[in-house]
C-alpha cells in the first residue's frame, strides 16, 4: 500500500530526509516517531505528494508519487500537522467545501458529513456544553472553535472520502484527554479495515506503542530503526525481563538455585533484593517454567512471577542516542 | 458506526450528455468554481474588504461628482471649461481605481494570508491541481474589485449624467472599463508573485510597493492622457497591460507550486548573503585573463536569447519607425541644410545648441551614452526588460530618419550613414547592445521561478552580471566610441562636405 525506497528530498543543499526505506502494507498502522526537525512531515508531504522527492521513489495506494501526484492524492487522507482551518466558514460549509473538492455527490456527502460528525460527537445532540448557543457546533464559525474540536474538524475532513491511506500528524495534539481518547478509538478501529494503511507521526509514545504494528523511528532524515514495538524493545532494550517475587525473604541459596536453572536457556539474573530477583530471559516460555518448577521443589514459595514493562520511551531514547 | 463511507464515491461531475471534451472541460473547472465561490464567500465575510469597498463604490463618487461640479462652476467664470471638462473622465478613472486597488489586498490575504494561517496545506492535500487552486484564487480576487470598479463608474456616470447632464463618448467608458479590469489583473498576478516570495502577511504588504508604485505611476500617465484626450494611448497602455499580465500570470502559473508554497524563511531579509552572492557575480573570480576570456564570454552565453531579441528589436523597430517618420513627418530642404557645418566648432555648436549634450566633447559624449544605458539597467528591472529595449530603440530610430532625410537635399544616405555613424557607432553599437540585453536579463529573471536561476538570488546574480560586463566591456567601448565621435568623426564629416 506504501513503498518507500531510497526517498530523499533536500532543501537548497540541505537534506531533510535522506535516504530512507519503508513498507506499510495494508491494515497495518506504522508510527513515525522523532524528534523535532527529524524528517517526518517532510516524509508525509511526499508521500501525499504535496513535495516532490529529489531522489527515490515512493508509491501510495499503487500511484508514484512523483508521476502521479493528482492520483496519490485523491487516495490519500492526510491530517496535516495544523488543522489549519477557514475561520469564517462554518464546521459544515467547511467539510462540505473539501468534500466538493473530492468529488463526492451531494447526498453522500451530506449523509457522511452527518455520519463523522456524529461519531466525533459533534452533531447537535452532543452539543450539549453550548446548548444555551441554540447553534449546533457544525454551523458554528470555525473561528469559535476550540483547540481540539478543530483538531476533530480536521480530522473529519481527512476521513471524509474513506480513504485507503491515511497520513495523521500528530492526531490528538491539542486535544482534552476524552477527546484523545475517541480519536485513538477511532484509529484503531479504522486499523481493523484490512484495506487501509496509515502513518501515523506523534510524539505521544504510549499512543504509538498502542496502535501501532510497527515503529519507525527517524533522525536527522534517516531511519535509524524500524520494526514491531516488541523487536525493538528485544534489540535495544535487550531480551525481556523477569521479576520473580517471593512469599518471604529470600533464604540462602535461592539465587544460586535460580542461576543454576536459567543458565542453560541464556538467561542471566540481573538484580537481587530481599525478596525479590529479576533475570533477563531471551525465552520467557521456557525459563520461566523450569525457575517455578525449581522454586517449587526447593519448597520456596513464589508470589508472583511477571515481565518488568519497558517502555517504548526507553527504546525510542536508546535509539536516538545510538544514532548520535 | 461505521466510519467507511456507505457507497463508493462516485463523481460529483456527473455525466450529462455532453460531449466529451465539454465533460473534460466541466471536470476541469468544476474545482476551480468551487474554489471561486468558497473565496468569495470569504472576502464578503470579511468586512475589513466589504466597508471599504462599499464606501468607495458608493461614497466617492459622491465625492468626485461634488469636486466636479464645485470646479466646473468655478473654472466657468473664467471661460476655462475645458479644463475641468477634460478631467471628468480621469476622475471616472479614479473612482474605477480605487475599488480594483483592493485586488491587490485580497490577493495578498487569498495567498499568503492562507499560507500564514497554515489553512493551504489542507488544500494542496486534495487532488486538485496547482493549476486549479491558482485560477481559482485568481478569478476570486480579481472579480469582485472589478464589479465593484464597474460599480463605482456607474454610479459615478449616473451622477454626473443627473447633475450635469455629462455622458462620455461609448469609446471612453470602454477603454476605462479595460483599463480597470487590466490593471486589477496586473495588480493580482503581481501579488501572486509577491506571495511566492513571503510567508507572512506583513512581509507581502511590504513587497506589495513594488506593485502600487508603478501603478500609481501609470494612473498619473493615463491622467495626463485624458487631460489630452488621446485615447488610442490609453488603448495601447491597456495592451501593454495585458502583456505584461500574460508574462506574470505565466510566472505565477510556474511560481504557484506545492514545493514553493510550502518553503520557508524566504522573506527574511539577509543583507550578507545578498551581497556575497551580487560580490560573487561581479568581481572577477580569477584575474583580469579570466575575466576576458571565461567570465564575459560566459555571461554572452547566457544571455544569447536576450541578444537575439535585442538585435531584431532594434532594427525591425528602429528601421521602422525611422522610414515610417520619414514618411509621415519629412523635414522641408531647409530645415535641413548641411551647408552651415563649415568647420570642427560649427558641428560643436549644432549639437549643443539642439540640448543633446552639455558640450561636443568625448567625456560629454561618453557620460550622455553611460547615463542611457544605466538608466536603461534600472528601466529593465521595474518593467520587465521592456522599457530597456525601447530606450535603445528609440536612437536607432532618430538615426534612420535623419539619415532617410539627407536623401532629400541630394546626399547619399548610405555615405552620410557610412561618415557620421559608422566610425564611432561600430564601437558603441555593440556596447549599447550588450548593455541592453543584459539589462533584459535581469528583466527576465525576474520572470522565473527560483529553481530556473530566477526569485531574488537569481535577479541579484543578473545585476552583479550587468555591473561585470558594463565595468570591463561597456565602459571601455562607450569611452573609445566617444573620442571618435568627438575627435574622428567630426573631421570625416567635413571631408565629405568637401570643407
Amino acid at each position: 500500500m506504501i513503498e518507500i525506497e531510497e526517498l530523499t528530498k533536500a532543501f537548497n543543499g540541505l537534506v531533510a530526509v535522506d535516504d530512507i526505506t519503508l513498507t506499510v502494507q495494508p491494515g497495518e498502522v506504522l508510527a513515525l516517531l522523532g524528534p523535532n526537525g527529524a524528517g517526518k512531515t517532510t516524509t508525509v508531504r511526499m508521500l501525499a505528494a504535496i513535495l516532490k522527492p529529489t531522489a527515490g521513489r515512493a508509491r501510495v495506494a499503487g500511484y508514484d508519487v512523483a508521476t502521479q501526484g493528482d492520483e496519490v492524492r485523491r487516495h490519500v487522507g492526510m491530517l496535516t500537522e495544523a488543522p489549519g482551518l477557514y475561520n469564517r466558514m462554518t464546521g459544515r460549509e467547511y467539510l462540505d467545501f473539501f468534500g466538493q473538492l473530492r468529488e463526492i455527490p451531494t447526498p453522500e456527502r451530506r449523509a457522511r458529513i452527518n455520519d463523522l460528525a456524529e461519531w466525533f460527537k459533534m452533531a447537535p445532540s452532543w452539543d450539549q456544553e453550548h446548548a444555551e448557543n441554540h447553534k449546533p457546533v457544525l454551523d458554528r464559525r470555525l473561528g469559535e472553535y476550540s483547540k481540539g474540536m478543530a483538531q476533530k474538524i480536521a480530522l473529519i475532513r481527512t476521513l471524509l472520502h474513506d480513504p485507503p491511506v491515511l497520513l495523521l500528524d500528530e492526531p490528538t495534539s491539542a486535544m482534552d484527554p476524552a477527546s484523545a481518547r475517541l480519536v485513538r478509538d477511532t484509529i484503531a478501529q479504522l486499523r481493523n479495515d484490512a484495506r487501509r494503511a496509515i502513518i501515523l507521526c506523534t510524539h505521544n509514545l504510549p499512543e504509538a506503542e498502542a496502535l501501532a504494528d510497527r515503529i519507525a523511528i527517524i533522525r536527522q532524515g534517516r531511519i535509524v530503526e524500524q520494526d514491531a514495538t516488541p523487536a525493538l524493545k528485544a534489540r535495544l532494550l535487550g531480551p525481556p525481563l523477569m521479576e520473580i517475587r517471593l512469599a518471604k525473604p529470600s533464604q540462602n541459596g535461592v539465587v544460586a538455585l535460580i542461576e543454576r536453572t536459567i543458565a542453560s536457556n541464556g538467561a542471566r539474573v540481573q538484580d537481587t533484593g530481599a525478596d525479590w530477583v529479576r533475570y533477563s530471559t531471551p525465552d520467557p516460555a521456557v525459563t520461566n517454567p523450569a525457575v517455578l518448577q525449581a522454586l517449587t521443589a526447593s519448597g520456596v514459595a513464589v508470589m508472583t512471577l511477571s515481565e518488568v514493562a519497558q517502555s517504548l520511551e526507553a527504546v525510542y531514547l536508546r535509539a536516538v542516542e545510538e544514532s548520535l | 458506526m461505521n466510519l467507511e463511507a456507505p457507497t463508493k464515491a462516485a463523481p460529483a461531475v456527473r455525466s450529462t450528455g455532453f460531449s466529451p471534451a465539454w465533460q473534460r472541460l466541466r471536470t476541469a473547472w468544476y474545482p476551480v468554481w468551487v474554489v471561486l465561490c468558497r473565496e468569495i464567500r470569504d472576502t464578503l465575510r470579511d468586512w475589513r474588504i466589504v466597508v471599504p469597498i462599499v464606501i468607495l463604490v458608493v461614497g466617492f463618487p459622491f465625492l468626485a461628482v461634488f469636486a466636479a461640479n464645485r470646479g466646473l462652476a468655478f473654472v466657468n467664470q473664467y471661460g476655462a471649461s475645458l479644463i475641468i471638462e477634460r478631467l471628468l473622465p480621469f476622475l471616472m478613472l479614479v473612482v474605477g481605481f480605487f475599488p480594483s486597488s483592493f485586488s491587490l489586498v485580497i490577493a495578498l490575504e487569498t495567498f499568503v494570508g492562507e499560507k500564514e494561517r497554515r489553512s493551504l496545506e489542507s488544500l494542496l492535500a486534495t487532488p486538485l491541481t496547482d493549476l486549479q487552486i491558482y485560477v481559482g484564487k485568481l478569478l476570486a480576487a480579481t472579480i469582485p474589485p472589478v464589479l465593484a470598479s464597474y460599480l463605482g463608474m456607474i454610479t459615478y456616470l449616473l451622477l454626473m449624467g443627473l447633475t450635469l447632464s455629462w455622458w462620455p463618448p461609448f469609446s471612453l467608458l470602454l477603454v476605462s472599463m479595460t483599463l480597470s479590469t487590466v490593471q486589477s489583473l496586473v495588480m493580482v498576478s503581481g501579488a501572486v508573485i509577491v506571495s511566492s516570495q513571503s510567508t507572512s502577511v506583513r512581509a507581502a504588504n511590504l513587497l506589495a510597493s513594488f506593485i502600487i508604485i508603478p501603478m500609481a505611476f501609470l494612473l498619473q500617465v493615463e491622467a495626463g492622457l485624458l487631460l489630452f484626450a488621446d485615447y488610442t494611448a490609453l488603448w495601447l497602455i491597456a495592451l501593454c497591460l495585458v502583456v505584461v499580465n500574460v508574462l506574470l500570470i505565466r510566472l505565477g502559473i510556474r511560481v504557484f507550486n506545492r514545493e514553493q508554497l510550502l518553503g520557508r524563511d524566504i522573506d527574511e531579509l539577509n543583507l550578507r548573503r545578498a551581497l556575497r552572492i551580487f560580490w560573487q557575480a561581479t568581481w572577477p573570480r580569477d584575474g583580469l585573463k579570466a575575466l576576458y576570456t571565461r567570465e564575459v564570454p560566459a555571461i554572452i552565453r547566457g544571455m544569447r536569447p536576450e541578444l537575439l531579441i535585442t538585435l531584431i528589436v532594434i532594427l525591425v523597430g528602429g528601421l521602422s519607425v525611422g522610414v515610417w517618420g520619414i514618411q509621415r513627418f519629412p523635414l522641408p530642404t531647409e530645415a535641413f541644410s548641411l551647408a552651415a557645418i563649415q568647420d570642427i566648432e560649427t558641428i560643436g555648436a549644432m549639437i549643443t545648441q539642439s540640448g543633446l549634450l552639455a558640450s561636443f566633447s568625448p567625456g560629454a559624449i561618453f557620460f550622455n551614452n553611460v547615463r542611457s544605458l544605466l538608466i536603461a539597467g534600472v528601466l529593465a528591472l521595474i518593467s520587465l526588460g521592456i522599457l530597456a529595449l525601447l530606450l535603445l530603440t528609440a536612437p536607432i530610430a532618430i538615426i534612420v530618419y535623419i539619415v532617410g532625410q539627407t536623401g532629400g537635399i541630394g546626399v547619399n544616405p548610405w555615405l552620410f550613414l557610412a561618415v557620421t555613424v559608422l566610425p564611432h557607432g561600430i564601437v558603441e553599437l555593440p556596447a549599447a547592445i550588450l548593455a541592453t540585453a543584459q539589462a533584459m536579463r535581469m528583466g527576465d529573471v525576474m520572470l522565473s521561478p527560483p529553481e530556473e536561476g530566477g526569485g531574488v538570488d537569481g535577479i541579484l546574480r543578473e545585476i552583479g552580471h550587468f555591473v561585470k560586463l558594463f565595468v570591463s566591456v561597456v565602459l571601455p567601448l562607450l569611452l573609445l566610441a566617444a573620442w571618435i565621435e568627438a575627435r574622428v568623426t567630426p573631421h570625416l564629416l567635413l571631408n565629405f562636405l568637401g570643407r
